[in-house]
């Protein structure tokens, strides 16, 4: 007998209400998920995977509708059940997992009574039994003390916790079909491994089907069975995750792989871009979705829609060209652009910035507090940070978030001023305060921000932009032809053509309005720019230009960066050198080479064992952290990492300040472990 | 939780020091001579001596003001200059009562009228119901309470009439027929002031909450509609309608003060309107800090009451 | 990049004016497709019309007794019918748009003018100087309204300058908090702390990096005050604080007419439904004008 797939999606249509207009979200789409199997949905923003997944749950937002095609739950239609009989089959043989752990729970009632809900639901439990099944079920989700975490309330948990209780939730009936959309996308990398390990085993303990949904292509490499790789609403390949990764036949799957910046090597090397963005949906191109930005598109592929053909056992791929790219007549080049010319090295040590001692801490120590009586609680949110950027070299600065990172950063450009400590910039003092600040150095310190969607003015164009910039900045008087002139020569140096300074933001993508940014902050050729976080809101085809963009302008104007993220693939393609931190000191520094290899400070080691591989092959690496990252408010004693560290040796951790242990040239670990110690522990660990 | 209370309850007394500051300034200090706005422009000058002497006209402004505040702390109002000249405060703690009468006649007829108006907008969002309501809603905000009150005496007269409704309202007595009777037009009037403010914001609460995701998760659980609204919608979207009740407390006062005119309902609508034109400085300012005071009251029970609802704010 | 579908040889800057008639294009177009706030603004448009013309059309002076025609009904001669005294009704509502709508319309103008400088200026320093003002702002909040105006009117006495310093003492504290918030939201936007990281002193900060993007706010929030302070002055009006006789007043109007209602109701109607409509299409207007711009501030 066949086994029947757990859900299966013919030609699914779904429309989206844009601005009173009806566009087409999902295009056609066919996807079959078999029992026990984990199926990966991987695609970029706007590719229509969440709109998919929640539709094969039958599940529409109110401006959804599916217009044509077919979901079968085991061989079932769900387009034509009714709610209430829809009911029945939610919770208790589909389930979610949603991308939001705190947002997707009920503010006002206990987690035990939330859980419980379900079972009292399905399976008729009574109010005590449920209550008895949902300290079960967080048990079943490892957490530590069950009894105590059922009676409280989502917001008194950290995210990882609240993610736990999602999916204790979602298995309490044993779905069938369990569906995860990005679950660990609003996580830190530390607590996304620790809930992928959780996720794994359960899934695997639960012995239904799961989809997993992720834009994250190491995620989906360490979780699925199988991924279906979706691109403005089509599907463009599904295949075994082996096959995919390791040889993919899609020239979009090709360019996507390619373009991944990896944590070593591959450190000179460029990263290999996708032109263009995808296609707006209500401009659906009439061929193939991907053929204006395929760098071995046709003319055929343009005019001709690729049928998704079966070119294996259960691999699909829709390309015109997959025999050529199968058989390698074919390959898929991403195109390259020559790098700029690199300015010649310094001799010696020469550095751009020197912070020294710096701290920074924050107090609800407002007038009315302190009136009402309110205790003041300070956040040391920079605790005596001491550190250098490298005259031409870039500095990178990785952390978890709350680790004080951006607020370092702020308080060098001046945007927070410092409370103690000293700044240096090309070796003059100057003062921690911006106002006190002389244009001088205003000009050499410049700054491109996170979020590109507030980081220019929506009422003021490009040009304008720039040229208020370079107007404010100029070293020289220059006369509006000049301005000009040099607004356009920095809108090429982000290969933006001159026409771009009459558009607003709102004209932009969001990697052009990064791009404007850093021509922002290169108006005034400063000597060095600060970075926060400049790719993290960006897909991963728009971050390699945004990276490469970086490495050419730092080349061609003879700047240094000092550039903060928590993503530690991205930051090893930029960084000569690398600071780790940690509740607001800096735990370890070093070149890229150093840091990234034995011996590592023990956050460190858990940091890089963290990132999910985009190679099924690489295993993720074995250390965990347990527990949150303290509260800034209350730093504990000793080494600050005592309280999560795997190597904690003992008391000497919990009572006494680690000291700076010298391991080779320029590379230092704060930690109690002697640096020998270290790299063996290090190299025998699997 | 009790921090947060005991914060609101500092707050209720910072708050009620700078407005009892402004108020003296306003009625002390910005007037200029505060005798010969009493006594008028025939006063003898000896006579605004005497009268600038006995209420310490004389000192300077802080001064006047710690005597005034502490004054009116221990009960002691001033002196009514019209009618029977009498002390103040049993002539305004007599009209407390009135308002509260009708004031608490309104807010039964009001709230649930305009939270059920919005519930019903919301869960019925851009279909004909919600375009009456809102309709309904912007065309009542706009409608002065003297226009509203006048149409309900004049316009329904006769159907009123016929029910046995008085076109001035007097102080009910204990029995609900009466209290019904003399304050059912008043109150009606009134709750035109809050219907439109509290029912919209009521709606936007409860789109605001319709759109989280946990509202999904109720659903893809598998619970029926019903209790997906009641249980976890409504509970959530509810709570800041207890402090839009308390914001559009302070437009009620406004409303009824109109309103006891229109009526001639003796409350302390009524009597500050009096107090104003006959220029009772003393009554004004009790009037005034009274209603506040209520007010600010109003406000700490909302705040109380929300944070008690809120796990949030409950198990800070 | 899609350098390739761009044409290099067109020229850096567009022409501003045509981005700018675009966008008016775009306003308008949405006004159209809200058939209620059409309704709303052709209300206003034409109140604002009375206000300039109503005297000089006219028929009589607002205090003209025109001798043996009191208590008329409506009739061609007199459309609104006359007072008890003899008035013309039309005519004296009429003359009272102009204050009606001058009055509030100044105030709320000043209000609404340094409450968005109060406000900008207090959101974007913060610290103890915004902590400080906002706690007074707040407090002068917790008083009701027409409490404080009652109280303001009753020592500086009833007069039309009277009436507009009240308001404009009213709505600045209100203004100053919407105004502020909205100021919060973009404090801490990239291209603020772009524009500081420039060294732009505040005044440049505050009038052209944030001001364009509290329009919205000041835009909806200006129509909302303007509606309520033709609410406060025809309630001011009717309780005989407004401004005083005979100018025609339509809330003293209403108020004259109540005691001859059984004889002349129209003396009552008419200045009261021009007060009802007036008020309900301002109230349109800035609902459109919160949905257009979507607009989500505290109403």
């Amino acid at each position: 007998m066949i086994q029947l797939p757990v859900i299966a999606a013919n030609r699914l249509c779904i429309d989206y209400k844009l601005d009173k207009q009806w566009v087409n979200a999902i295009n056609g789409v066919s996807l079959v998920i078999n029992p026990f199997e984990t199926h990966g949905l991987v695609g970029e923003s706007g590719s229509g995977k969440s709109t998919l997944a929640l539709a094969l749950m039958r599940y529409m937002a109110d401006n959804a509708r599916i217009e044509s095609g077919e979901v079968l739950f085991y061989g079932e239609n769900l387009l034509l059940k009714s709610d209430s009989e829809m009911r029945r089959i939610w919770g208790r043989q589909m389930s979610l997992v949603p991308q939001d752990p705190l947002a997707s729970l009920n503010p006002a009632y206990t987690i035990g009574e939330q859980i419980a809900e379900i079972t009292r639901l399905h399976e008729g439990l009574s109010r005590p039994a449920a209550r008895q099944r949902a300290v079960e079920m967080l048990e079943r989700v490892r957490i530590a003390d069950p009894e105590a975490v059922a009676r409280k309330y989502p917001h008194q948990l950290s995210g990882g916790m609240q993610q736990r209780v999602n999916i204790a939730m979602a298995l309490s009936t044993q779905p069938k079909l369990l569906v995860l959309d990005e679950p660990t996308t609003a996580l830190d990398v530390t607590t996304e491994a620790v809930i992928l390990d959780l996720f794994r085993s359960l899934i695997q303990e639960n012995r239904g089907a799961a989809l997993y949904v992720s834009h994250n292509l190491g995620v989906i490499a360490q979780m699925c069975d199988r991924v279906t790789v979706l691109y403005a609403g089509e599907v463009m390949a599904c295949a075994p995750v082996d096959e995919l990764y390791a040889n993919p036949l899609h020239p979009y799957t090709i360019s996507l792989l390619a373009s991944i910046p990896r944590p070593l090597p591959g450190h000179e090397t460029r990263l290999p871009t996708i032109p263009g963005v995808a296609p707006s949906l209500a401009e659906r191109p009439r061929g193939c979705v991907f053929a204006p930005r395929c760098p071995v598109a046709l003319q055929q592929c343009f005019d001709e829609k690729p049928p998704l053909e079966e070119t294996g056992p259960g691999r699909l791929v829709k390309c015109h060209r997959w025999r050529e790219i199968a058989d390698g007549t074919l390959p898929v080049e991403t195109p390259h652009e020559p790098p700029a010319a690199q300015w010649p090295a310094l001799p010696g040590e020469a550095h751009v910035l020197n912070v020294e001692g710096l701290s920074k801490r924050y107090g609800s120590r407002t007038l009315f507090s302190r009136v009402a009586g309110d205790e003041s609680r300070f956040v040391q949110a920079v605790d005596g940070v001491t550190m250098r950027v490298r005259a031409r070299s870039t500095l990178g600065l990785v952390g978890e978030s709350g680790s004080g990172k951006t607020t370092l950063a702020r308080c060098i450009v001046g945007l927070e001023t410092a409370d103690e400590g000293r700044i240096l910039l090309l070796d003059v003092m100057i003062p921690n305060m911006l106002r006190r600040r002389s244009r001088a150095f205003l000009r050499e310190l410049q700054m491109v921000f996170q979020n590109p969607n507030d980081t220019l003015n929506p009422y003021q164009t490009v040009g304008q932009a720039l040229e208020r910039t370079i107007r404010r900045l100029k070293t020289e008087p220059l006369t509006p032809e000049r301005i000009q002139a040099r607004v356009i020569d920095l809108l090429a140096a982000v290969r933006l053509t001159p026409d771009y300074a009459g558009r607003y933001p709102a004209e932009l993508s969001g990697g052009e309005k990064q791009r404007v940014a850093i021509a922002r902050a290169f108006a005034a050729n400063p000597a060095l720019v600060v970075a926060d976080e400049p790719t993290s809101a960006l897909d991963v085809s728009v971050q390699a230009v945004i990276l490469n963009l970086l490495k050419d302008l730092r080349a061609r104007e003879g700047a240094s960066y000092l550039v903060i993220s928590h993503d530690l693939a991205a930051i090893a393609y930029l960084a000569d050198w690398i600071a780790v931190m940690y509740l607001g000191q800096i735990v370890e520094e070093g070149s890229t080479e150093q840091v990234y290899s034995a011996p590592s400070h023990p956050y460190t080691e858990a940091l890089l064992s963290a990132i999910p591989a985009p190679d099924p092959r690489i295993k993720q690496g074995n250390v965990r952290l347990e527990g949150e990252v303290p509260s800034a408010a209350h730093i504990p004693c000793g080494c600050r990492f005592h309280t999560r560290c795997p190597r904690k040796i003992g008391a000497i951790c919990e009572q006494e300040e680690p000291p700076w242990r010298e391991a080779g040239s320029g590379h230092r670990i704060r930690c109690h472990i002697p640096i020998e110690d270290l790299i063996v522990l290090q190299n025998s660990a699997p | 939780m009790l921090r947060y209370i005991i914060r609101r309850i500092l707050l209720l007394i910072v708050t009620m020091f700078i407005t009892s500051a402004i108020i003296f300034a306003l009625t002390q200090l910005v007037p200029g001579d505060v005798a010969r706005l009493i006594l008028g422009r025939e006063a003898s000058p000896e006579a605004l001596e005497q009268f600038r002497a006995e209420f310490g006209l004389n000192d300077p402004a802080p001064v006047q003001y710690a005597n005034w505040l502490m004054k009116f702390v221990t009960g002691d109002w001033g002196r009514s200059f019209t009618g029977t000249q009498g002390p103040v405060r049993p002539l305004v703690t007599d009209r407390i009562s009135n308002s509260l009468r009708l004031t608490l006649m309104t807010l039964v007829i009001a709230i649930p009228a305009s939270v059920l108006l919005g519930i019903a907008a919301a869960l019925r969002e851009n279909t004909w119901v919600d375009s009456a309501i809102s309709l309904l809603s912007l065309s009542v905000v706009g409608l002065p309470e003297f226009v509203t009150g006048l149409v309900l005496i004049n316009g329904i007269a006769l159907g009123a009439r016929a029910l046995g409704l008085p076109a001035t309202s007097t102080v009910p007595d204990n029995t609900l027929a009466d209290w019904i009777r003399q304050l059912i037009l008043p109150a009606i009037t009134a709750t035109f002031v809050l219907i439109g403010y509290v029912s919209r914001l009521t709606r936007a609460g409860v789109l605001d909450e319709l759109k989280k995701p946990y509202v999904r998760t109720a659903i893809l659980k598998g619970l029926p509609r019903r209790q997906v609204i009641f249980k976890h919608v409504l509970r959530n979207a509810l709570l800041p309608t207890i402090t839009v009740i308390a914001i559009s407390f302070g437009w009620l006062i406004g409303g009824l003060v109109v309103i006891e005119n229109v009526y001639n309902y003796p409350g302390l609508g009524a009597l500050m309107v009096e107090a104003v034109k006959q220029k009772n400085l003393f009554v004004l300012q009790a009037v005034v800090m009274v209603t506040i005071f209520f007010f600010a009251l109003a406000n700490l029970t909302a705040d109380v009451l929300y944070a008690v609802l809120n796990p949030r704010i409950r198990l800070e | 990049m899609t350098d390739a579908s761009l044409t290099p040889q067109s020229p850096p800057y567009l022409p501003r004016l045509k981005r700018y008639a675009r966008a008016l294009v775009g306003m308008l177009q949405q006004f159209r497709a809200r058939p209620l706030t059409l309704l709303g603004a052709a209300i206003v448009a034409l109140f604002l019309l009375l206000a300039i013309i109503g005297p000089h059309i006219a028929p009589y002076p607002y205090d003209a007794i025109i001798r043996g025609a009191a208590r008329l009904p409506p009739s061609p001669q007199h459309p609104f019918g006359t007072d008890r005294l003899g008035r013309d009704v039309f005519s004296r509502v009429l003359w009272g748009a102009r204050e009606i709508i001058a009055i509030p319309g100044l105030a709320t103008g000043i209000a609404v003018f340094l409450g968005t400088c109060l406000g900008m200026f207090l959101g974007y320093i913060g610290g103890w100087v915004d902590e400080i003002i906002s706690r007074v702002l707040d407090s002068l909040l917790s008083i009701p309204a027409l409490l404080l105006a009652l109280v303001m009117l009753g020592t500086i006495g009833p007069s039309p300058v009277g009436i507009v310093i009240v308001i404009v003492l009213l709505y600045i504290p209100i203004v100053t908090r919407v105004i502020r918030s909205a100021t919060l939201n973009i404090r801490s936007s990239g291209y603020i702390e772009a524009a500081r990281l420039r060294g732009e002193p505040v005044v440049y900060i505050l009038f052209r990096e944030i001001l364009p993007g509290v329009l919205p706010a000041l835009a909806v929030e200006g129509a909302l005050r303007f509606s309520y302070a033709i609410f406060l002055t025809a309630s001011l009006g009717f309780l005989g604080l407004g401004v005083q006789p005979p100018s025609p007043d339509w809330g003293r109007m209403v108020n004259e007419a109540r005691e001859s209602y059984a004889r002349t109701p129209w003396a009552l109607w008419f200045p009261a439904g021009a007060i009802a409509a007036l008020v309900i299409g301002v109230n349109l207007l800035a609902d459109g004008l919160r949905r257009i711009f979507r607009y989500e501030g505290q109403v």
